[in-house]
């Protein structure tokens, strides 16, 4: 042990602030971080692509020959599935906000002096990164099983962007699961909770089929317009409800973006 | 010169619990002050106050003349906390876990980068530097934990219970962390339930229960309060006697030509003094007497 290392600084110093400040910066590290993280559990991103795949295999082979909706089962069920895959892989990073708020990373992140939120939008990035990488993978997976959108470039954009809205939003809601969850492991419970959003929706099923209450809940659920508006876009069937699945989106997303702000200082005062 | 750490009147309520009770402290630069105390006394609650952690509910605390309250980013500049449990990232290598904290506390990233090569060497890290931190023992976990907060070169270093499930080996090696960084000018605030560990490093002591802080010295004052050394005899029946005695050669030598004389079947006689776990135990209560009267059955 050499007494330079250990020896204090006579002053508080700190480096010079960079280019767009030290909250960009701080962002910018813990980005890196969550990144590295994902790459290192590949099996998160796996069992994000296997589940639907496997729901998906089940519901084009194994009941889709019995579900009439009008048009090839695969070409209905496809929007439906690339969702369920977008809100799993999303409500995930509850677990992940879950294991540093428990673990005294939190702590020790707030101990510094940087902006502790910073590490919650590592998460998010990550997250967003993650889910592109597994809706593509989906989308493929389906391509393999027949799917066929007749969608041009414009339409696949915006379906990116839509499927994008629809995560980040998820995203935040996971990111205050997170924050308020005594463990990981309650904490991932969330994603059974958000597994089984898109099955009282148009995602599998017409909702006109259901009882009467739970198509009034498939109808008015956000999963339904999302849902209508991805499979309108690809494939032309049905009716594209964008403004409607957008605002769903954009409340979600602002809803949770602020009640993430509060939980997390509630949580850490 | 005013102390680089400073509690006054320090109050904390969980509902109906007081966690803290008015806490008033005062660490000098350069000393260790070590915070003793069982399960439950506030310990962690007041390093958490300390470093910004907790807001407390009435009372000032002052880090390098700084108000955790309302300075909270000025003094997060000069402190560095080492809490229970390893904060580091499993799923990054110790180098890059240094290199991040690096980055997070605002180092420049030159400075930051050869920091932490430097503590991964100081810290016998260097071989495991590249592995993730998930494949590392609980020794070297905490070794990094305690690299991490050394990484700015604080001037206040809090470590609450830092040596709790460590070996003895490890616990040998984090002492002897904290008396470089105390030669080298840190001013240390250590919590533990090891009186032992308090004994070893801490110039001063002090004892927490039930949120207040119930006395305050040097070990040595400490132990004076509970009183006198003795000499403990074990007979050869197996049970015990203590004489209180001052400790000097000619009262240990008078003490022993009266057991002698009174042709008492000594097996092994040994000079006790008073240990911090005395301590405790007087002042927080416990049944421990110190001062046994002369020749009474102590069992053994």
């Amino acid at each position: 042990m050499t007494g330079a290392t250990l020896t204090p600084r006579p002053g508080a110093v700190v480096g010079r602030a960079p280019l767009g400040g030290w909250a960009l910066a701080d962002t910018r590290a813990l980005i890196g971080r969550t990144l590295r993280r994902s790459l290192r559990t590949p099996d998160t991103l796996l069992m994000g692509i296997a589940l639907p795949v496997i729901i998906m295999a089940m519901f084009v082979y194994v009941f889709g020959g019995a579900i009439d909706t009008g048009m090839a089962y695969v070409d209905y069920v496809v929007p439906g599935i690339v969702l369920l895959c977008a809100g799993y892989g999303a409500s995930t990073t509850a677990v992940g906000v879950a294991s540093d708020m428990t673990s005294g990373l939190m702590n020790r992140f707030r101990s510094l002096p940087m902006r502790p939120a910073a590490a919650l939008t590592g998460h998010v990035v990550e997250s967003m990164v993650r889910n592109a990488v597994s809706t593509v993978l989906v989308v493929l997976v389906a391509y393999a099983a027949g799917f066929r959108p007749v969608a041009g470039p414009g339409a696949w954009l915006a379906t990116a962007a839509l499927v994008g809205a629809y995560v980040l939003a998820l995203t935040w809601i996971a990111v205050c699961m997170g924050i308020v969850a005594s463990s990981p492991e309650a904490a991932s419970a969330f994603s059974f909770a958000i597994m089984f959003l898109p099955y009282v929706s148009s995602a599998f099923v017409q909702p006109e089929t259901m009882p009467r209450v739970l198509e009034l809940v498939a109808r008015y659920q956000p999963v339904t317009p999302v849902t209508d508006t991805v499979r309108a876009w690809l494939t032309g069937a049905g009716e594209a409800r964008p403004w409607v699945a957008l605002a769903w989106c954009a409340g979600l997303f602002l809803a949770a973006r602020v009640g993430a702000v509060v939980l997390f200082r509630r949580r850490t005062r | 010169m005013a102390p680089m750490i400073a509690t006054h009147g320090l109050h904390k309520r969980y509902g109906a619990t007081h966690v803290l009770a008015g806490v008033d402290l005062a660490a000098d630069d350069g000393t260790v002050l070590a915070l003793l105390g069982p399960n439950g006394a506030g310990k962690t609650t007041l390093v958490n106050v300390l470093a910004t952690l907790l807001r407390p509910d009435a009372g000032r605390a002052l880090v390098g003349g700084y108000d955790v309250v309302r300075e909270p980013q000025r003094a997060r500049t000069v402190f560095s906390l080492t809490g229970q449990y390893a904060a580091v990232d499993d799923l990054l290598t110790g180098r890059e876990n240094l290199r991040l904290m690096a980055r997070l506390a605002h180092l420049p990233a030159a400075t930051g980068r050869r920091r932490a090569d430097e503590l991964l060497d100081a810290f016998g890290l260097a071989d495991a530097a590249d592995r993730l931190v998930r494949t590392y023992s609980g020794g070297m976990r905490r070794r990094l934990d305690l690299a991490v907060s050394l990484l700015t070169r604080p001037r206040v270093i809090f470590l609450d219970e830092p040596t709790t499930g460590l070996d003895p080996r490890s616990r040998g090696d984090l002492w002897a962390v904290v008396r470089d960084v105390v030669a080298g000018g840190a001013t240390v605030l250590l919590t533990t339930q090891y009186l032992e560990e308090a004994d070893a490093l801490a110039d001063r002591v002090a004892v927490l229960d039930r949120g207040t802080v119930i006395a305050e010295g040097t070990a040595a004052e400490l132990k004076r309060r509970v009183g006198p050394a003795h000499l403990e005899l074990e007979l050869a029946d197996g049970s015990v006697r203590r004489l209180p005695t001052d400790g000097s050669v000619p009262d240990a030598r008078r003490l022993l030509a009266e057991v002698e004389a009174a042709g008492l079947p000594v097996a092994h006689w040994r000079l006790a003094t008073p240990t911090l776990d005395d301590v405790f135990l007087t002042l927080t209560g416990g049944a421990h007497g110190a001062t046994a009267p002369a020749l009474e059955e102590v069992p053994a």
